[in-house]
């Protein structure tokens, strides 16, 4: 076995995984306020990918204007997508509301198809160029600093939820939402924040896989990566999403590289089952008991 | 309030006909099944075909989903296992139709059983995560296992035949696939008002009071997986013997997804609503097509927005009939004989 091939894929795994963490953050965000699975998280990310696009590519603007603009681009949308069509569904049985979802993402596919056609595109190269070695192990530099920006974001999350107002409001609400009314905490507008918070980690994320594998309106499969990183971590835990989001991405670089691209994801599947089976809730999840 | 309808017996609730009236339809409707193939073009006849395959599988997929609670993205690996059951029989064994159907069915079925082993642990969207990863399983067998579906390739199999018959054109598929979809509708309404489907019912009511109860959960939900997944694979040896040519890419998810969403326009838990979402999803995009084919000499490049839309149309559907219409066609059915029940007066 050539231990630094390893190595170096692992790296790009992790770095990889990386991401999946902040994507997985996002969708935790959102599950753990308003008890919604959101399907249509990978086509957020493309969504924002291809504003970063029409910035950076069409309109050349230089891509640290492009980059905040396309994320913010991505939160708006995740907060219009929550005031419009999640709201009315509130008290719904969890079925119909993940099939909303699953309709807004075959509507934002179709959307991304009409301005920007089918194609695949390249998205503008905007992260340096030198190649990082860590050791003797060679990173390739849009993975290495797609991972830098990621998790410098996760870092500023990670604190807003533990010290911010927003963050207590937010962990109080998922916690008890009656209690968090009686509190005086506007409950509707922590869902609507959760939405656009987890739509930004989502919207920044999709944008720097995108730089990586470049972009077409498939790019969206990419949230059934998400998903099983976070049933695999626990639905409602940021510690579950930030392990499992790292050895997801591992395990799916690393089953790519040694068995071929077509075991990427049942790989990932495959680990899925297992923890249905032994730990349906997920490896750091609440068990929630059920009364009649 | 209907006037004469007050039962006095549990047969006379349960029973399937209420009225002579209704028989009467019913019989015009078999009747104009039975006429139309002589008086449609081969593009309706194509299309009647279509809606058949869709309506039993959605009806299985409404047992599952709608009649039990469970909710399923695993529809189109269901339906690609009894697909590839009727090519792999029929090219290696040249059983007659109703023989390899019926073990399409029976395969589907067993494999139906083994994903829902899970549902006894996970509900809800963990199993609804449990049905992806199955089909994301299903989907890699059926493209690795090459000595039996023959890879990316897929298999091209023989027409339909049975007794010296052989079944090639649309004209005789749909004499197949039209009296088959009607004969399993009947029979999932059958099982439906027995102690069976009762029981389907009272676990998606509320399925820790169905067990107290004395429902065996576990038997229960794998019987209905078992009818679902039988449903399913039945519409997808129809598919194989209908295109004659089954690929892995012929099931992709989405088309899990398109069952889903044609439950849920026609209504959920609601077999006239299966039947109706079927149809109305299958034909949207060939009205799309025809219209986009009569816009073109006014707009040139009106075929390259076709796609899109029918994306977002799809999308549209499923996100609009949720919000505003939650019973889906079914409803608007019934409003509609509703106002001709109680036509001139208006409430």
């Amino acid at each position: 076995m050539d231990w630094l091939f390893f190595g170096e894929i692992s790296l790009a795994g992790l770095a990889m995984g990386g991401l999946y963490a902040l994507i997985a953050l996002g969708f935790v965000m959102i599950y753990k306020a308003t008890r919604v699975i959101n399907f249509a998280i990978g086509e957020i990310m493309m969504f924002a990918a291809y504003l970063f696009l029409a910035f950076a590519g069409g309109m050349e603007l230089s891509a640290w204007i492009a980059l905040p603009l396309a994320v913010i681009g991505g939160s708006i949308l995740g907060g219009v997508i929550e005031k419009t069509m999640i709201r009315p569904m509130l008290g719904e049985s969890p079925i119909s509301v993940v099939m909303v979802t699953i309709g807004i993402a075959s509507i934002l596919v179709g959307l991304v198809e009409f301005v920007w056609t089918a194609d695949p595109q390249l998205l503008p190269n905007f992260l340096p160029r030198e190649p990082v070695f860590i050791g003797p192990l060679y990173l390739a530099p849009k993975i290495a600093y797609g991972f830098l920006i990621g998790a410098a974001l996760l870092i500023v999350y990670l604190l807003y939820f533990r010290f911010s107002r927003g963050g207590v409001a937010l962990r109080a609400t998922a916690s008890d939402q009656a209690a968090a009314y009686s509190m005086g905490i506007n409950v509707r507008r922590v869902f609507n924040l959760a939405w656009v918070f987890g739509s930004l980690a989502a919207s920044l994320a999709g944008v720097l896989v995108a730089a990586t594998g470049g972009l077409s309106p498939q790019f969206g499969i990419i949230g059934l990566s998400v998903l099983v990183v976070v049933i695999v971590g626990g639905l409602d835990s940021i510690l579950g999403a930030l392990v499992a989001g790292v050895f997801i991405g591992w395990l799916e670089t690393v089953a790519g590289a040694y068995l071929g691209g077509e075991y990427r994801m049942p790989a990932t599947f495959v680990v899925l089952a297992v923890i249905l089976v032994i730990r349906p809730y997920g490896l750091f999840g609440t068990h929630e008991i059920e009364r009649v | 309030m209907r006037i004469g309808d007050a039962k006095q017996t549990y047969e006379a609730d349960e029973a399937i006909w209420t009225s002579n009236t209704q028989k009467l339809w019913f019989g015009l409707l078999l009747l104009i099944l039975l006429l139309f193939p002589f008086m449609a073009d081969s593009y309706l006849l194509y299309l009647g075909c279509l809606v058949g395959i869709a309506v039993i599988s959605t009806t299985g997929l409404n047992i599952l989903t709608g009649f039990t609670g469970l909710i399923s993205l695993g529809q189109a690996g269901f339906m690609g296992v009894g697909a590839y059951t009727v090519a792999w029989l029929s090219l290696n064994t040249g059983l007659p139709f109703p023989v390899t159907l019926l073990l399409a069915g029976l395969m589907a079925a067993a494999v139906g059983i083994l994903v829902g082993l899970p549902s006894l642990r996970v509900k809800g969207l963990y199993l609804a995560i449990a049905t992806l990863a199955a089909s994301v399983f299903l989907h890699f067998i059926f493209a690795e296992w090459e000595s039996v579906t023959g890879g990316m390739g897929g298999l091209s199999l023989e027409p339909a035949h049975l007794f010296g018959w052989t079944f090639q054109s649309d004209f005789r598929m749909y004499f197949i696939i039209v009296p088959l979809a009607v004969l399993m509708v009947f029979a999932a309404r059958n099982v439906l008002r027995t102690r069976v489907g009762r029981a389907f019912i009272a676990i998606r009511d509320r399925d820790i009071s169905a067990e107290i109860l004395g429902i065996n959960l576990l038997r229960y939900k794998l019987m209905s997986f078992a009818l679902s997944s039988f449903y399913a694979g039945v519409a997808g040896g129809l598919f194989a013997y209908f295109y004659r040519v089954v690929t892995p890419e012929s099931f992709p998810l989405s088309m899990s997804i398109f069952y889903l969403a044609a439950v849920i326009v026609g209504g959920m838990g609601n077999l006239l609503g299966g039947i109706l979402g079927a149809a109305f999803m299958t034909l949207v995009p060939e009205a799309l097509k025809l219209l986009t084919a009569a816009l073109t000499p006014f707009y040139p490049n009106a075929p390259v927005f076709m796609s899109p839309m029918l994306e977002i149309i799809f999308g549209a559907l499923i996100v609009g009939f949720l919000i505003f219409e939650p019973h889906g066609l079914a409803e608007i059915w019934h409003r509609i004989r509703r106002f001709f029940r109680l036509w001139p007066f208006r409430n």
